[in-house]
């Protein structure tokens, strides 16, 4: 089976998803003839021409709008925001119109528009090129948000999101790009070649939005993790021996609500781990929906790590990254409640 | 240190405030007839000082004269009359529907009839506009059932829109009419990507946006111009310049510019502006954009020069900020009494006949409102369902908003 980074697995589905669909359309800042800052979509204008896939202006509001339009057209864009922290010149039109264009005419216009956007720290970026505004989308009706954590959901989430009826927000964590970054930020980092999760079909598949994913049983306490935070959760449990149960949600919104709380059920114990800022973030209604479905199986309260409340620092990049460290803690706390 | 004098701020103000009497003598206005008709492939550099006239084709005395005039036959002028006639009859029904309680909320278009009504005959069927709430002459000049429009005003269980939306914000695919959001100037930007999307697959529909005078100095009316200008999109950009964006007049939104037209000359888009209130040059003019963009020249920015005579909506009180008698003095006249003089003018129509069509029409809207009303109003009759309110946020509903569903009871 083909290894791949997880640049390679998200280039791949748009790959695919263009070869299979003329209507697929690919368009962002400097993702044209240069394939993107990431190199996502490298290869795609030459294979598919620059009516599939070209440069805009510096303008996310320009982008996402032209989309919109575009899937009202019947087109299918797949549409790259260059950080996520660069979304908000369009979050008018991804709140106000693509979220509500199939509701408010009853059908007669639909959006299915993807919005591919890197997130997330790990990369000594600063305030702007490491934000993680998932929570920002998932409070939106009418959206969907997919943060995959590994090269092969990704591919079969973003060809899953490309032929979603729907907007779909991609959120792709950045520090996952080229490895399985689990926080150890001092030690060597590893390369997706030397992970199973690396290892991507050929072709054409999908994961389905929607279907959380157990990515280590355990007994002791469940963790509610995406992105990035999945293989910190992992280091924090194998440092700390604590034998905890992981699941990875891969879709926020719709969230996997019967694979969360079979898991809490199991183990009676819950920490929601995200990189984003804690406060009314998306652990909060992870949070909220544990002791709503399984407040008399829970033998301790539901803990949070997450991003401090402060804009994204530059030097204290570590000391504000959810790290292993202060997951495991949360872990610990969990156990002795 | 400087000699300089102290830094001014500066606000700019309407000439008249309640109270003032009103004088637009100043308001250059060109005699009709006298702007010159480029070809539609002449260079955007060369006719530039298009932007800064106005295309009038209708003079005082009922004539059409000049290079824009004489591209409607006898028929369609009388349809185009028709059109702006149940146009106004219609408003006059809704708004007191809304008085009377029927609905929530009402926005009519007196003295703008002419623009959506004209430049509706310009498009082709396929071809998808991006409205503002006041081009609701798209729908009536394009054949969509009335009651269709009263069914979504009132709510009721009819509405096509379930419920959904607020009154006069329609939707009708069919017609060529983008669902209407509300949010001012979002859609001027999807009517850009509608027709790059058009132009990617080969197709030949052009996209129509619209925009408010007040509107243009949103974010999303600058990214449309230069997705425009870029892409070569086939697409005619309006900007409907009613002088009065509720209580702001345009000057707030139009800043040190000669002209909203002039905004498309940066990016090198061609700029016209139209009378407004002479339903013979908005069509001339939609016509040459409309053709402009299907022979692939790009796109067209056109401002047409009109004036709200309503308040802004059934909420707004204009007495508030502008001077009673400001309407009657605007120099451009009343759209559909300018139409009726020249057909009278042509003989091809009556104060008599028109009378009688007055009164055909008022029937004819009385008829529909009545066979809406079957199907209930805002707060009697039939409504839509409780359930239906959890339908359509997406494809296929979620668990947790079948959850909720059941938590409604509903």
């Amino acid at each position: 089976m083909p290894r791949m980074s997880m640049i390679e697995a998200i280039r791949d589905a748009m790959d695919v998803a263009m070869g299979r669909d003329d209507d697929v359309v690919v368009f962002g800042e400097d993702v044209g003839y240069f394939g993107g800052v990431f190199r996502c979509t490298q290869g795609l204008q030459q294979k598919y021409g620059k009516h599939r896939c070209f440069d805009t202006p510096i303008s996310e509001l320009g982008i996402v709008g032209t989309a919109i339009g575009m899937g009202a057209y019947g087109l299918k864009p797949c549409v790259e925001v260059q950080f996520a922290d660069y979304v908000y010149p369009a979050y008018d039109q991804i709140v106000s119109e693509a979220a509500r264009l199939r509701y408010r005419s009853n059908g007669q216009f639909t959006c299915p528009l993807v919005i591919r956007m890197p997130t997330g720290g790990g990369i000594f970026g600063g305030q702007t090129h490491s934000q993680s505004p998932e929570a920002l989308f998932t409070h939106v009706a009418g959206l969907k948000t997919v943060v995959p954590s590994n090269p092969l959901d990704a591919k079969g989430l973003l060809i899953a999101a490309i032929e979603d009826p729907d907007p779909v927000i991609f959120l792709e964590p950045k520090r996952l790009y080229n490895g399985p970054f689990d926080g150890h930020h001092d030690r060597p980092v590893t390369a997706w070649s030397k992970h199973p999760l690396g290892e991507v079909p050929a072709g054409h598949y999908t994961v389905p939005l929607g279907k959380a994913e157990v990515r280590r049983a355990g007994a002791d306490v469940t963790v509610l993790a995406y992105g990035t935070m999945v293989h910190v959760a992992e280091a924090a449990a194998a440092d700390t021996g604590i034998d905890a149960e992981i699941v990875d949600l891969r879709t926020l919104v719709p969230y996997d609500l019967d694979t969360i709380a079979a898991s809490v059920r199991k183990t009676g114990r819950c920490v929601v781990v995200h990189e984003a800022t804690l406060t009314s973030g998306f652990g909060a209604e992870l949070s909220a929906l544990v002791q709503e479905t399984c407040f008399y199986h829970l033998e301790a309260p539901v803990g949070r790590v997450a991003g401090w409340d402060t804009p994204y620092p530059h030097a204290q990049e570590w000391d504000y990254f959810p790290g292993p460290a202060r997951v495991g803690r949360a872990l610990a706390e969990a156990m002795e409640a | 240190m400087t000699d300089a004098a102290p830094l001014r701020f500066h606000v700019p103000e309407p000439e008249f405030r309640p109270g003032d009497t009103p004088d637009f003598s100043q308001v250059a206005i060109p005699k009709a007839g006298s702007v010159r008709r480029p070809e539609v492939d002449a260079d955007p550099e060369a006719i530039r000082d298009l932007a800064f006239s106005i295309i009038r084709v209708l003079n005082r005395n009922g004539e059409a004269v000049g290079p824009w005039a004489g591209l409607l036959s006898d028929e369609e002028l009388a349809t185009g009359l028709r059109d702006m006639m149940l146009l106004r009859t219609f408003d006059k029904r809704m708004l007191m529907a809304q008085r009377q309680g029927k609905t929530s909320f009402y926005m009519q278009h007196m003295g703008e009839e002419a623009v959506s009504a004209a430049f509706r005959k310009a498009l082709m069927p396929g071809d998808m506009n991006f409205p503002t709430y006041r081009q609701a002459g798209l729908l009536i000049a394009g054949g969509y059932p009335m009651v269709e429009m009263m069914n979504q005003i009132y709510s009721n269980e009819a509405d096509p829109l379930k419920g959904r939306q607020l009154p006069v914000l329609y939707s009708s695919r069919d017609y060529g009419f983008f669902s209407l959001s509300g949010n001012l100037g979002t859609q001027f930007v999807q009517a850009v990507g509608w027709a790059m999307a058009s132009a990617i697959k080969g197709d030949s529909k052009i996209a129509v946006g619209w925009i408010g005078d007040g509107s243009t100095a949103e974010s999303d009316f600058h990214a449309a111009l230069v997705f425009a200008s870029t892409y070569k999109a086939p697409v005619v950009l309006n900007i409907v310049n009613n002088q009065w964006a509720i209580s702001t007049y345009q000057g707030i939104a139009r800043g040190g510019s000669g002209t909203f037209a002039a905004r498309g000359l940066g990016f090198g888009i061609p700029a016209l502006r139209v009378d407004g209130n002479d339903y013979l040059a908005v069509h001339a003019v939609a016509k040459w954009a409309a053709e402009r963009a299907r022979r692939n020249l790009g796109p067209t920015l056109i401002e047409h020069v009109t004036y709200r005579v309503g308040a802004h909506s059934t909420s707004d009180d204009p007495s508030a900020y502008r001077p009673k008698a400001e309407s009657d003095a605007w120099p451009l006249g009343d759209p559909v009494l300018r139409l009726k003089n020249h057909l009278i003018a042509r003989e091809l129509w009556s104060e008599e006949r028109h009378k009688q069509a007055e009164a055909e029409i008022l029937d004819t809207v009385i008829a529909a409102q009545k066979e809406a009303e079957s199907h209930g109003t805002l707060h009697s009759g039939g409504r839509p369902s409780a359930r239906d309110m959890f339908e359509g946020v997406f494809a296929e509903m979620p668990a947790h908003l079948r959850r909720q569903r059941q938590d409604a009871g509903v």
